[in-house]
């Protein structure tokens, strides 16, 4: 990428003038100038795939709502990141990735440094009004230092995408359509089966919540650690 | 290549003269399923029998139409059609050859399903054997192609097309010829013409019945449009359900190449252009664009957010065009005859004609093809011949699971693509599913909410669990166990389902519901305050009071 050569562009985000490089997506620029765009399946460091919802916006000019992390800035373009409507959609999402499965945060390692339970902080969500769905779902303990529970899995495919474009394995896919979708190893084997995982553990620190964690850690002790991403890419675009 | 057409039609024209009698029998999957392949056979066998095989030929040909009535037989000399035609039925059909017909198994055709009717994309449905390509040249094939590579530029084939104000026949209506405006414009060497035959509405067998009658239309529309966007490329994508369709797009195919309409050099020009098939491995989502460019390419059928569209970065990233099957078979008659003669036919914005499949309760089941703006009432009540026994046409069900009821006091409006969707269904790939008192409408909007439910592809968050949400709470009102309040959250988020979801089909999930909520309201009431179904059709709980119990829905939705 020739960053020189690169356009500007100027557009407004909740009625504040910005200026963005015309590459750049809407996510990318607010976030720069201190816009709070609720996120999940977004990380940065990983492909975009759109896929939560949460990152919705109203663009002046398009009937539909946009997508901030995969929709690129334009010029003149307004953007309203809050709204009732978009705050109440964002809510009924966070709802939905609650009722589906089974999200105790009480008996969870994640408890106190989960994405998911900041998320409802966030979008204010104090209790859910659709029945929850209690899929029974199976935890895969077989590796000898991770663990996989599908109970707290938001299918936000992170560790599928780190797996494949950073540490290049793609051990991790999916697997089953709509809500039967799961994360797998390989090809549906137990994690600990694995041929291709390279215990690299990088799947677990994306992972937005205690679906992946490691074992033998308290609810203390298991945050997360991310900051090998934007080192790992930026070392490879050869930025700094 | 003119020349060469021009000789096999002479042929083949010389080799039908020599016949008196040409037994046509229906061979499209309908009709296979209720025995036409022994029919064919017995036919055979009785002509051989009878020593007439120097006067009468017995042919397969494509769908004949009239589902309802199959297997059926057409004898083209007597202009008599026989329906339930059985083994036994064809010493009589062929003793009545130099005769008189066999009236007890006549099909009236004097009747509107056939008079009112006004065949493109089917002309040459029934009239022909899909398996050789020799009679679609001499019904006039590929004619319209070699006229646009000899003597058209690529631009003047979209300007056609753009004349014929054709718009996408797979649902969205998109104007044709601008989708290949934006392809042909699009940079690069690379380009890719798709067809889409993922059809996977419930109750939907367009698609599947021009594959199967005419095959070689969809090849010869698909060619003229990758010469018009400059692909060299193409692919269909047909579903693996469609064995019949699959096989004759097979031969199809191959037959072309032998003929030299298709590979390196097509009819002598240095175009050239090549259609291979891919199976859809049973995935509703397949059929929106992006998932369906996905599958190809190898991956996991999901769709992706557009913008980008396909059209400027579609197919491994190349600019790539995608229509619908029928969309493609209107293309030969458009440049065979001009985009002018297609704009003649139609209303002002749906221009041409449109396929629907009837289904449900009517009395004659089958395809037709009638000018855009015919209205339901006459698509019903005329062509259709109404419901069985005379009941009372409750709603028609149009655009599958993403379209809507549109009930009886409606039936008056013009079918087109802009009356639809102001009637809160859409046109959707043609499925037309006629439904009587008989049907229950919150029934109705839950067997499709729980097919989105189960083909919803688990990428996006509402349209995942959205769908599965919606689909418990219709449980409940079906079964007597709602509250009004679980109506308003239903609309609720039906309305959340439709602006946050990724895909057509997520947008869409809700739309069953919204339009029976529109039109039919009173009886999701009925069944909440009153608990009970007018209809008659939904299991009412003893103990309404009865609360869920969590493994009981754990049971249910781990299926």
């Amino acid at each position: 990428m020739n960053r020189g050569q690169v356009r500007i562009v100027t557009l407004k985000i909740d009625g504040k003038d910005v200026g963005a490089r015309e590459n750049e997506t809407i996510l990318e620029v607010a976030r720069e100038n201190g816009f709070d765009i609720p996120t999940l399946c977004h990380m940065e460091g990983l492909s975009d795939i759109g896929a939560c919802r949460l990152c919705l916006v109203e663009v002046k000019g398009s009937n539909k709502l946009l997508t901030a992390c995969v929709t690129t800035v334009q010029e003149g373009m307004e953007v309203t990141t809050h709204s009732p409507r978009l705050d109440s959609y964002r809510r009924m999402t966070v709802e939905m990735l609650f009722s589906e499965r089974n999200h105790v945060c009480a008996v969870c390692v994640s408890n106190g440094h989960c994405d998911l339970q900041n998320l409802a902080v966030d979008v204010g969500l104090t209790h859910i009004t659709v029945p929850y769905l209690y899929p029974k779902v199976s935890i895969d303990a077989s590796h000898e230092r991770f663990v996989l529970d599908h109970n707290r899995c938001v299918l936000c495919t992170r560790c599928v995408r780190v797996c494949d474009e950073i540490e290049g394995a793609h051990t991790w896919d999916l697997m089953g359509r709509g809500v039967k979708t799961r994360v797998i190893t390989d090809l549906a084997e137990a994690w600990g089966d694995s041929e291709s995982c390279t215990s690299c553990g990088k799947c677990v620190q994306v992972c937005p919540t205690g679906a992946l964690f490691e074992k033998g850690k308290s609810v203390a002790e298991m945050t997360k650690r991310r900051t090998f991403l934007p080192y790992l890419t930026s070392m490879r675009n050869g930025d700094e | 290549m003119r020349e060469k057409l021009a000789e096999i039609k002479a042929i083949e024209e010389d080799a039908k003269a020599q016949y008196t009698h040409t037994v046509n029998v229906c061979t499209a999957a309908g009709c296979l399923s209720s025995g036409a392949a022994q029919v064919k056979e017995a036919l055979g066998k009785e002509v051989e029998r009878s020593g007439l095989e120097r006067w009468c030929q017995v042919k397969g040909v494509g769908c004949l139409g009239l589902c309802t009535a199959g297997p059926l037989v057409e004898v083209e000399s007597q202009s008599a059609m026989y329906g339930h035609v059985t083994v036994e039925d064809t010493p009589a059909i062929v003793g009545g050859l130099n005769t008189k017909p066999v009236e007890r198994l006549r099909v009236p055709t004097g009747t509107p399903f056939f008079l009112r009717q006004n065949r493109i994309v089917l002309e040459n449905s029934g009239r022909i054997d899909p398996e050789r390509i020799e009679e679609y040249i001499a019904a006039g094939g590929y004619s319209g192609l070699v006229t646009a590579l000899t003597e058209m530029t690529p631009a003047q084939v979209i300007d056609e097309v753009t004349a014929s104000g054709l718009r996408g026949r797979g649902g969205g209506g998109y104007p044709t010829g601008l989708k290949w405006t934006t392809v042909a414009k699009a940079p690069g060497p690379d380009k890719y013409v798709i067809c889409n035959a993922d059809e996977g509405d419930p109750g939907a067998f367009m698609d599947r019945s021009v594959l199967e009658s005419d095959p070689h239309r969809v090849i010869e529309g698909m060619i003229l449009a990758g010469y018009a966007v400059g692909a060299s490329q193409g692919y269909v994508y047909v579903r693996a359900e469609y064995p019949l369709a699959i096989e004759h797009l097979k031969k199809a195919i191959s037959q072309a190449r032998r003929m030299g309409l298709l590979g390196r050099s097509v009819a002598e020009t240095t175009f050239g252009f090549n259609i291979d098939i891919r199976l859809g491995a049973g995935a509703f989502v397949c059929g929106e664009e992006t998932a369906l460019i996905a599958s190809i390419e190898g991956k996991r059928g999901q769709p992706r957010p557009r913008p980008p569209y396909p059209a400027e970065y579609g197919l491994w990233g190349k600019p790539t065009l995608i229509n619908n099957v029928e969309s493609f078979a209107n293309i030969p008659p458009i440049i065979r005859n001009g985009g002018e003669w297609y704009a003649s036919l139609g209303t002002e914005k749906s221009k041409g004609t449109k396929v629907f499949a009837l289904a449900g309760a009517i009395t004659n089941t089958g395809i037709i093809e009638v000018p855009m703006g015919t209205s339901l009432q006459e698509i019903v009540y005329e062509i259709g011949g109404g419901v069985p026994g005379g009941g009372r046409c409750k709603a028609v069900q149009t655009g599958g699971p993403s379209g809507g009821c549109i009930p009886d006091a409606y039936l008056d409006n013009p079918v087109d693509y802009d009356s639809l969707r102001s009637l809160g269904s859409i046109m959707g790939s043609g499925g037309m599913i006629v439904m009587d008192d008989s049907s229950c409408m919150v029934d109705v909007a839950k067997y499709f909410m729980e097919f989105c439910m189960t083909e919803s592809c688990g990428k996006c968050v509402p349209c995942r669990v959205g769908t599965v949400q919606m689909y418990r709470l219709l449980d409940k009102i079906s079964t007597g166990r709602a509250t009004l309040e679980d109506l308003a959250l239903l609309e609720n988020l039906c309305d959340m389902v439709q602006n946050t979801s990724l895909c057509g089909l997520g947008q869409t999930a809700p739309n069953p519901v919204v339009s029976t909520l529109r039109y039919f309201r009173d009886e999701y009431i009925a069944h909440i305050e009153e608990k009970r179904c007018p209809a008659g059709v939904c299991k009412i709980h003893s103990s309404v009071a009865q609360t869920d119990s969590p493994s009981y829905a754990v049971a249910e939705v781990a299926q």
